[in-house]
């Protein structure tokens, strides 16, 4: 129910997006209604995190089981050197509730396994990956196209970032995270941020991009990237947007899909994270 | 003397050998195709049709980097 009870503190606070055309006092309240689970509280998870707070998203999940540590500072900007060795859900709160405490913030300081999916991704209106390995991240996927939410899902790795939407809950044509790659690529395929490094700055970009994605999604304006694969490589500064189909012999949301529930996710031992502190 | 095709890959142009498909191009580069993702003309091509995706000539393709960093 969107009620457009406003404080003067808040008229006040989110002015300049009452001002926009596109967002105003109905879409103000639209936000203040919503809520988002932010699942990784590290390079992705920090801006967008402060961006949804800051922006009034009236309740924000944040999930994460790791205590921040001193190379998590180079890129975690929600984050503070006086709060080393703290869970960096807590961390993250504490950064939200400084810059707008009008939104309320829900600490999850737990690792995202099939049973806190479950528990937690129907509480949320919309999810946001920005996890650190490829388990969490497939979980996620399965999840969300299985509980009907959508998900903004963006990664990043030395100097590139990619971001999608995925909505394919919806039915066709919307594609899930499985079109796009249908496993998890074996364990040391594909080389980790602790391993290959990342540009801070890179997760910067690409954690604003996932908010304004989640922002537009729960505003229900403008042209989403659901169906869409947005691909940035920093070192060349050139953004690509390329068409991301529904692949009919998807396990997950194909014709003939096998996957109808997390139980492979139950079974499955915990794969080694891919930007680790 | 083996008929050729000219495409183009994450911005450079090769000939190949005709016909060739998605599956074909990757074993030639030497890429695993469960650490990439393959964009032909704008478009991501699913793993599932990499055998049977024949390439013509002017596609150009970019090999999509699997990456999962946080």
């Amino acid at each position: 129910m969107v009620t457009l009870d406003f404080t003067e503190a808040e008229l006040h606070r989110y002015s300049r997006h009452i001002l926009l055309p596109e967002v105003g006092a109905i879409g103000q309240a639209r936000l203040r209604a919503s809520s988002v689970l932010v699942v990784g509280a590290g390079g992705l998870g920090s801006p967008l995190a402060l961006y949804l707070a800051a922006a009034g998203v009236g309740r924000i999940g944040i999930v994460d089981h790791d205590a921040l540590e001193l190379s998590n500072l180079q890129r975690q900007i929600a984050h503070t050197t006086a709060r080393l060795g703290r869970n960096k859900a807590e961390s993250a709160a504490e950064a939200l509730a400084a810059l707008n405490p009008e939104v309320q913030v829900e600490v999850h300081a737990r690792h995202l396994d099939a049973d806190a999916a479950e528990a937690l991704i129907p509480r949320y209106d919309l999810v946001c990956d920005g996890t650190d390995n490829f388990a969490t991240r497939f979980l996620l996927g399965d999840a969300c196209h299985l509980l009907g939410r959508p998900l903004v899902s963006a990664a990043v790795l030395r100097f590139e970032g990619q971001l999608a939407v995925f909505e394919s809950h919806r039915g066709p044509p919307f594609p899930c995270h499985r079109c796009l790659h249908p496993e998890p690529p074996p364990p040391g395929l594909v080389p980790s941020c602790s391993e290959a490094g990342v540009l801070g700055a890179v997760t910067g970009v690409m954690g604003t991009l996932q908010a304004t994605e989640a922002l537009k999604r729960l505003l229900g304006i403008g042209e989403s990237l659901a169906g869409r694969l947005l691909i940035w490589d920093a070192l060349d500064m050139r953004f690509r947007t390329v068409r991301l189909r529904r692949d009919p012999a998807c396990a997950l949301c194909g014709e003939r899909a096998t996957i109808r529930d997390l139980a492979a996710h139950r079974a499955a031992p915990a794969a080694p994270r891919v930007c680790a502190a | 003397m083996t008929a050729t095709i000219a495409i183009t890959v994450n911005g450079e142009r090769r000939e190949i050998p005709a016909p060739a498909t998605v599956a074909d191009l990757l074993a030639r580069i030497g890429l695993d195709p469960r650490k990439v993702a393959v964009e032909r003309n704008l478009e991501i091509v699913p793993r599932s049709t990499y055998a049977t995706t024949a390439l013509a000539a002017g596609d150009r393709l970019e090999i999509v980097h699997f990456i999962g960093g946080g």
